[in-house]
């Protein structure tokens, strides 16, 4: 710590000359150019012995940290496609978008609405809901995008981040004025019954919703990759990624794919909070949580990539689950902040680059 | 503007203030009465304690460019401060003869904004060299981190410091000598006292060289550091006295409440102070009483008349009109009320 704050004090203008005069890398003393992976290595080892520091009060085995490990990659892949979502925006409309974690609540909300009104039981009600719900978030994302951050596209970060603000304070208000306080329950997907069948695969037990989330975050990060890779519509979102000007000079409808990009973000909230959802009792207030502990991911991951997003977002899901079996419950938050902060502070030069400023 | 112009204004101000707090006492309710409901004791407190918060808020984010979303942190560890060191006195091991002394909370209120204003300081030394939403991050997560911390006991529940979720209970009210400084038209001149002093603070500091520095380095922060502004140090400085401000709304606000809870300091407060802040034109001191006055005014305004007017609704669909304000406000007005047009340009292009 006492490094950090040291180089923090001193004179802007070496980070500044750091920064500007960018020669080969050899030219670069060797400290500078191990520093950022040192640093973050740092952390993590600082982390690592902490956590495990905490758990041999409790006497933990190897079993119960491959327990808490496996539950961690659940979470984890949870928060990865929430992550993928701010990634995905960010890197086409250089926007932090907060509204984010309304569309994860809005998922499994619309869904349990829908799957009652489609009589409450059966396989293909609760697909055809889920469906219905993740389209209508889509749909609800691009809106957002076309009638708030569109318009005031000109604006400072911090005005359109403080927009994508004040749209979840409205729509997670408007949850709470349609589906009001308590928790609802969705059927787990094997079952279509609140009770999950449990597995056990050498000593650790399992839900076998987890195999769903796992499963959902695999196909739709595939889907994602083949989407970005493989077709036209993908590679001109990431040609506006790469520079947005020359992107509008090649004749790509710039504002059309940052429409869509909210839209894709859309979609992966909504599924995310939807293969969540039989597990935990989806909330009007979900979103606050999945959406903060989501960005965080995508900070680790660098925020503008994608494979970073998802290996952001399976690391907090087991630090911070390894975390949470090590310490008292209402603790268990605090992780991803500390971590954030942590992250923040350990790699600015780089994450500065990085982003569009 | 020249340097003592503000002067003028900033007393009118005060005498407005003065001549609406001793109505307020000679005929209690009378202001209240007469508005409609709208305009009560209640209402005037709670903006000048926002005041006091605002004006630092904006020197931050105004005049000096960095974001804080985490600002309602400072103002609770300054509301728990004043909590805890009156109403857990005898668990810290405070004589009662200090702790039931009427200078005591007044003390404590000092050391508090002293301890948070340091405690900025240093964690601006550090965060405050990230820059636009990273920074607006790193906030973020200090706030969440505070209020988790506050909500939690501090991570000792055996001594039962901030009562967890359901915060401090039974805050005494501020006394000098044996009298005590309430009811609340009385409390009301302590609010706006300390109100208006932080915007004579905040002018002072705004027509200072520290203004025009703070303005530099919004503008470029290179360009700021190569004439000779020490742009890290600056930041913090200026980070570290908006935290102090808030810490003292935070202890008036104990004082004021007599009950002190977690939830009131959280992210969604954090979020409201830069509604406030945008709202009144952040850009400005006089953006602050104004910002803070027009949004619990609406507030107000949205559960006791609006709201009550269309059938089925309920007062839950505050949180609605009040993000769809905020969208609104930040599309097509990002200047906010006060649009100081010398000041404000640097602000909202980007950059």
């Amino acid at each position: 710590m006492t490094t950090r704050v040291r180089s923090a004090a001193e004179p802007a203008t070496t980070e500044v000359a750091a920064r500007t005069a960018r020669g080969p890398r050899e030219h670069l003393p060797a400290a500078r150019r191990a520093g950022p992976r040192a640093r973050l290595g740092g952390v993590a080892a600082f982390v690592l012995l902490g956590l495990w520091l905490l758990g041999r009060r409790l006497g933990y085995g190897p079993g119960e940290y491959l327990q808490l490990l496996v539950d961690g990659t659940v979470t984890g892949a949870v928060y990865a496609l929430v992550a993928v979502g701010f990634a995905v925006v960010y890197r086409v409309t250089g926007v932090i978008n907060f509204a984010q974690g309304a569309f994860v609540m809005l998922g499994p909300m619309l869904t349990v609405s829908f799957f009652r009104a489609l009589g409450g039981a059966g396989a293909v009600a609760l697909a055809t809901a889920a469906l219905a719900a993740v389209a209508i978030t889509a749909g609800l994302a691009m809106a957002v995008h076309r009638f708030t951050l569109h318009p005031a596209r000109g604006a400072s970060a911090l005005t359109r981040i403080i927009i994508t603000v004040g749209v979840y304070i409205s729509l997670q208000g408007l949850a709470l004025r349609i589906w009001g306080p308590r928790p609802y329950v969705l059927p787990a997907f094997t079952t279509l019954q609140m009770a999950d069948r449990l597995l056990e695969v050498g000593g650790v037990v399992l839900q076998a919703q987890s195999l769903w989330v796992w499963g959902t975050g695999v196909v739709a990060v595939l889907a994602l990759a083949g989407f970005f890779e493989g077709t036209v519509v993908g590679k001109a979102m990431r040609a506006c990624a790469v520079n947005r000007t020359a992107a509008r000079l090649m004749g790509i409808p710039v504002d059309r794919m940052a429409t869509l990009a909210f839209g894709l973000a859309g979609v992966l909230g909504a599924v995310a909070g939807i293969v969540l959802a039989p597990s935990t009792r989806p909330t009007y207030d979900m979103g606050l949580d999945l959406g903060l502990k989501g960005f965080v991911a995508a900070i680790a991951g660098g925020l503008v990539s994608v494979p970073g997003a998802v290996a952001g977002g399976l690391v907090l899901g087991v630090l911070e689950s390894l975390w949470a079996g090590v310490t008292v419950a209402g603790f268990k938050d605090l992780f991803a902040f500390v971590m954030l902060i942590l992250l923040l502070l350990s790699r600015p030069q780089g994450w500065l680059e990085a982003g569009h400023e | 503007m020249r340097q003592g112009s503000w002067g003028f204004r900033w007393l009118a101000a005060a005498a407005a203030v003065a001549a609406v707090g001793v109505w307020d006492l000679v005929q209690p309710g009378g202001l209240a009465r007469l508005s409609g409901g709208l305009f009560t004791s209640d209402l005037l407190i709670r903006t000048g304690l926002f005041t006091v918060v605002l004006v630092g808020l904006n020197l931050l984010m105004g005049y000096a460019g960095q974001a804080s979303l985490g600002q309602a942190a400072f103002y609770g560890m300054g509301a728990f401060a004043s909590a805890i060191f009156t109403v857990r006195a005898r668990v810290l091991g405070i004589p009662p003869a200090v702790a039931e002394a009427w200078w005591w909370p007044w003390v404590v209120m000092v050391l508090a904004a002293l301890a948070v204003g340091a405690f900025a300081l240093v964690v601006g030394l550090a965060i405050l060299r990230l820059r636009g939403h990273y920074l607006a991050m790193a906030t973020l997560g200090l706030g969440v981190i505070v209020y988790i911390v506050l909500r939690e006991n501090l991570g000792m529940p055996h001594l039962n410091l901030t009562g967890g979720f359901d915060g401090i209970v039974g805050v005494p009210r501020l006394r000098v000598g044996g009298v005590q400084l309430w009811p609340v038209q009385v409390y009301f001149f302590v609010v706006w006292a300390a109100a208006l002093a932080s915007m004579a603070l905040g002018l002072n500091v705004v027509h200072s060289p520290v203004g025009r520095a703070l303005r530099a380095l919004h503008g470029s922060e290179l360009a700021a550091e190569s004439v000779g502004v020490d742009v890290g140090s600056l930041k913090a400085k200026i980070f570290a006295l908006s935290a102090a401000l808030a810490s003292v709304a935070g202890s008036l606000y104990a004082h004021f409440q007599a009950a002190v809870v977690p939830d009131t300091f959280g992210f969604v407060p954090s979020l409201e102070l830069v509604v406030m802040s945008a709202v009144g034109g952040m850009s400005s001191i006089w953006g602050a009483p104004l910002g803070a006055l027009t949004v619990l005014l609406l507030e107000q305004l949205l559960r006791t008349h609006v709201l009550g007017l269309v059938p089925a609704v309920s007062g839950e669909l505050e949180p609605v009109v009040f993000g769809a304000m905020l969208v609104v406000i930040m599309m097509y007005w990002p200047g906010g009320l006060v649009s100081s047009r010398r000041t404000q340009a640097p602000v909202w292009t980007s950059r």
